[in-house]
């Protein structure tokens, strides 16, 4: 066996599953704090990659220098993720937090469709261009015909977000509030805790690293349409499942397993049907292990 | 005061609409001249838009908080009363009868095509409505089925010379052996969960249709499949619309018939038990697993067979017409019409179907209005249009 | 006399949590038996174990119904259970809120009839005369339970103490050889307690069922019981007559002497 193209398959789906992590950490925050699967979390990375591209173009054009460009197309990609995952969970969600689940999904199908086609509609069908934001490195050189340059910064971003994340979780008040909220949100709330900014904080986050998310993998496929996000979604989804929705290191960790199975299939076995793989890999994950690796499975009350 | 307080409040919302939709509706930049196009007038609309929208938002959700307070159980919906009325029942149905057998003589054959469209929807609703408003499963991957159907038809056709009179109940016996074999694995799942796996067994048929060149011809689909033909007479092209336009009136008579007997029998209400509350159901030896398949079975059986009466009237299908956004337009038919309520599915499939096709530039919106349309429904009326009344068994002694 | 059921060293765990910790119970024909414990007891589980909505980790539950084969129903389906006999109620009431009261009943005699799709799609005349024979077979037991007037009402709408009725209404209509109470008496006044008294002794004098009632009542509980069963943490810690129940130390202790003298 080629050992180098092994390992390559194996970084690959390391970047790979670094995305999927980026994206399925909004699902699975948010199905923690209000049990909804927030269908249109892919559309919020849709948003935070076109917002990327419109702003850096815009910069570009005017002159800016290159570094510049990246870090103020970044920042307002994840403004706008932010705002719209916001604005998202005012509109669609909070007037039905008492609905049953159902109707809150549904509510959630309809905005992933809005969103989808008011980008379809207020900017182009066609697939667009994504400009290299990550340059290839002078000192990486030697390695990047293992591991190239920017897909080393995609694995480093997510490290570094997973990091935050979890000190934000773990150590801030807000934190604390989220985690409360996620157990009990009566008790939550009887206990002083906002819990309509906790929900909120919850989006802002979520929307946050799917938009870091989204500019990273435009930036390394270089193409962007107003349907990326589905599929991506999707995936990320299917990542949170496997991970054990709800839980945070569940979905790195489902994250990243989706990633290697998905580039060792196509890398080994074939590449044609890489989506239904996907799709049955959640479908199996449902029906046998529902509550992921890391999940714990809910008993009903009875 | 109040006067103050609102113009604030939706000062404001317009100020957030402007900044949230700044990037994506002002700004349009051409990749390929390296030109940007600036369309401020967008920003105005939204603006305005923005003011008014947020006030009327807040006025309803005002008065959906009012009105919740109130007993649900003592609102009682207008249309069915009428409906259930047998003064105004028989001769509304009289005047439907004679308008549809009218229809295609009134009509040019456009005009009929469009609404052998709407009445295909009008049957995938319904029975669509059997899985998520009687027994209140949300089936994402409903598009499957009337998948299954098409691809019957179009491939027994074409190998067999199948015809079309025998390819209806085969297409919708097979998509109920479908929904059984679909439904088998998904029993135990959550309601949420139930709805992923069913999108993901829907994407998966669409992929195998579409990378599967052998069996299904990809992408590229199959064409010219066979319109249905008289006792073994070639029709002309009207004739056949005509013909086509009948057979689906009468399916969706049958549909209701079908449906409206099993609404009101042992079966039907345990699917209603069940959707109350499933362990109460099974405490009373309800066998949850064997409810939830005939649901499945008998709400695919009819998309079997809409997808039997689409191939022969499209005379061509590949798999680009079984996406997921097509459930979700199915789901969204009968969102709007009412979940569990026959009147409301068929007025919800009409709207929704027939509107884009009448109003022509509002083509393009057609998307965004559906997914505006699920949401809203969702936040101000759940029940939908017309709003499911059960009739409940009255007990007379 | 002959037991009905027969539940030998039955123990459940929730992961690390036994909830049941190796528990006998034996009901003979026509008995009425009663199962009391503090809060959190397992008295719950220990029903959910019965009727299969948990499969305990180990132990027996054998059932010999009056008319079938004497059987083990470990780890069988709910809704098989009742079809065998064994009927319940719910300790936080499940009705079926959107159906009336007559189909309430209805839905409970959905394991005694047996019209599948075909019949309710032609509705011949075998179907039309089950249906007629569902219906009168749920007034008679509304009737029974005084429950008829609400017949048309829907359920969600009937006072607390009716809906208890309907939920055991319900339940009969299974036709249980064994019936199956959580906690009947919670939230009732204390008139309608004392009708639940009457109604639970005519179902086994006239009907024939035997009874197993979780209750706090212990008003109730010492009057109708012809034995007692006392669980705490799981374990079985006493079991009598109530008379020899009122002076169990053990007993006594775990409740810390209260409610005991009532």
């Amino acid at each position: 066996m080629d050992l180098e193209y092994f390992f390559q398959l194996f970084l690959g789906g390391l970047t790979r599953g670094s995305i999927y992590a980026l994206i399925a950490l909004g699902y699975t925050m948010v199905y923690g704090i209000i049990q909804l699967i927030n269908f249109a979390h892919g559309e919020i990375y849709m948003i935070g990659a076109f917002t990327g591209l419109i702003v850096s173009s815009v910069l570009t054009m005017v002159g800016m220098p290159i570094p510049a460009v990246v870090i103020l197309a970044a920042m307002a990609a994840i403004i706008y993720s932010c705002s719209y995952g916001y604005t998202m969970e005012k509109i669609a969600y909070k007037p039905l937090r008492k609905a049953p689940r159902l109707s809150a999904l549904i509510s959630a199908i309809g905005m992933s469709l809005f969103l989808q086609n008011y980008v379809l509609l207020a900017q182009t069908s066609d697939f667009l261009p994504f400009p290299s934001l990550i340059p290839d490195f002078d000192f990486w050189e030697p390695y990047a015909h293992i591991i190239t340059s920017p897909e080393l910064v995609i694995i480093m971003t997510t490290v570094v977000v997973m990091i935050l994340l979890t000190f934000l979780i773990k150590f801030t008040k807000i934190g604390k509030a989220m985690r409360a909220t996620s157990q009990d949100k009566m008790m939550a709330a009887l206990l002083g805790i906002n819990v309509d900014k906790v929900i909120s904080v919850t989006f802002i986050v979520g929307s946050a690293t799917a938009a870091i998310g989204g500019i990273l993998i435009a930036s390394h496929i270089g193409q962007i349409n107003f349907y990326m996000g589905f599929i991506a979604g999707i995936k990320a989804f299917v990542a949170a499942v496997l991970g054990g929705i709800g839980s945070i290191p569940g979905a790195v960790l489902g994250a990243l397993v989706l990633g290697w199975t998905e580039s060792f299939f196509a890398g080994y076995i074939s590449s044609d049907y890489e989506d239904v793989f996907a799709f049955l890999f959640l479908v199996l994950i449902l029906i046998f292990r529902p509550s992921g690796i890391l999940g714990r499975s809910e008993t009903q009350k009875v | 005061m109040t006067a103050k307080n609102e113009l604030t409040k939706s000062l404001m919302a317009s100020i957030w609409f402007m900044f949230l939709t700044f990037p994506i509706m002002v700004i349009r930049v051409n990749t390929v001249t390296d030109t940007i196009e600036w369309r401020w007038q967008n920003m105005f609309a939204v603006g305005f838009g923005a003011f008014f929208l947020s006030m009327l938002w807040r006025y309803l959700i005002r008065k959906k908080e009012m009105s919740g307070k109130k007993d649900s159980q003592s609102r009682k919906s207008p249309i069915y009363q009428v409906i259930r009325d047998q003064k105004f029942a028989l001769p509304g149905l009289a005047a439907i009868a004679v308008f549809t057998i009218l229809f295609p003589h009134i009509f040019s054959m456009y005009q009929t095509n469009i609404m052998i469209s709407a009445l295909i929807y009008v049957m995938l609703g319904l029975g669509l409505n059997i899985v998520i408003g009687l027994a209140g499963l949300l089936d994402l991957g409903y598009v499957a089925f009337f998948a299954v159907g098409a691809y019957s038809y179009a491939l027994l056709n074409l190998h067999y010379g199948i015809t079309f009179w025998i390819a209806l109940p085969l297409g919708g016996l097979l998509g109920a052996v479908a929904g059984i074999i679909l439904g088998y694995p998904v029993l135990r799942l959550r309601g949420d969960y139930l709805a992923i796996v069913t999108l993901g067994f829907g994407e998966i048929i669409r992929l195998v249709m579409e990378n599967w060149n052998e069996f299904s011809f990809g992408p590229s689909g199959i064409a010219n499949i066979p319109k249905p033909g008289f006792f073994g007479m070639e029709l002309s092209l009207h004739a056949t619309t005509i013909y086509i336009f009948y057979t689906i009136v009468a399916l969706v008579i049958f549909t209701i018939f079908v449906i409206n007997r099993l609404e009101n029998s042992r079966i039907g209400r345990a699917w209603i038990a069940l959707k109350d509350d499933e362990i109460a159901c099974q405490a009373m030896g309800i066998d949850k697993a064997r409810t939830k398949l005939r649901a499945f079975a008998l709400g695919a059986t009819w998309a079997g067979m809409g997808g039997v009466v689409f191939a022969a009237k499209t005379t061509f299908i590949n798999p680009a017409s079984f996406t997921i956004w097509e459930s979700v337009i199915i789901l969204c038919t009968v969102v709007l019409g009412g979940m569990g309520s026959i009147p409301g599915v068929i007025c919800g499939a009409m709207l929704l179907i027939l509107l884009p096709e009448y109003l022509r530039d509002f083509g393009e919106f057609r998307m965004i209005t559906f997914g505006s349309v699920l949401v809203l429904m969702m936040v101000f009326r759940p029940g939908g249009m017309i709003e499911n009344v059960r009739k409940t068994y009255q007990f007379k002694k | 006399m002959k037991p009905i059921l027969e539940v030998k060293n039955m123990t459940m765990d929730f992961g690390g949590l036994r909830a049941i910790d190796s528990l006998d119970i034996t009901i003979n024909q026509g008995e009425i038996i009663a199962l009391i414990g503090p809060n959190g007891a397992g008295k719950t589980t220990f029903f959910n174990c019965i009727t299969g909505i948990y499969t305990p980790t180990s132990g027996d539950i054998h059932i010999s119904p009056p008319h079938g084969e004497p059987q083990r129903i470990n780890g069988l389906k709910p809704n098989v259970i009742t079809k065998k006999g064994l009927a319940r109620t719910f300790q936080n009431i499940r009705l079926f809120t959107s159906m009336t009261v007559l189909e309430n009943v209805m839905i409970g005699c959905h394991a005694v009839t047996k019209a599948g799709v075909l019949g309710a799609i032609f509705r011949g005349p075998a179907t039309k005369a089950e249906e007629s024979r569902i219906v009168e077979k749920s007034y008679s037991i509304l009737e029974k339970m005084g429950l008829a007037r609400y017949v048309n009402d829907l359920a969600v709408n009937l006072p607390y103490g009716a809906q208890r009725r309907l939920e055991i209404a319900r339940a009969m209509a299974t036709d249980p050889f064994l019936l199956l109470l959580d906690e009947p008496a919670a939230g009732m006044n204390p008139q309608e307690t004392r009708a639940l008294d009457e109604l639970i002794l005519r179902l086994r004098d006239r009907e024939g069922v035997a009874i197993l009632l979780i209750e706090h009542d212990m008003k109730l509980v010492m009057s109708l019981s012809e034995k007692i069963y006392v669980v705490d943490y799981g374990k079985k810690i006493g079991e009598g007559t109530p008379e020899e129940i009122r002076n169990n130390p053990a007993v006594i202790k775990a409740y810390l002497g209260e409610e005991i003298d009532a």
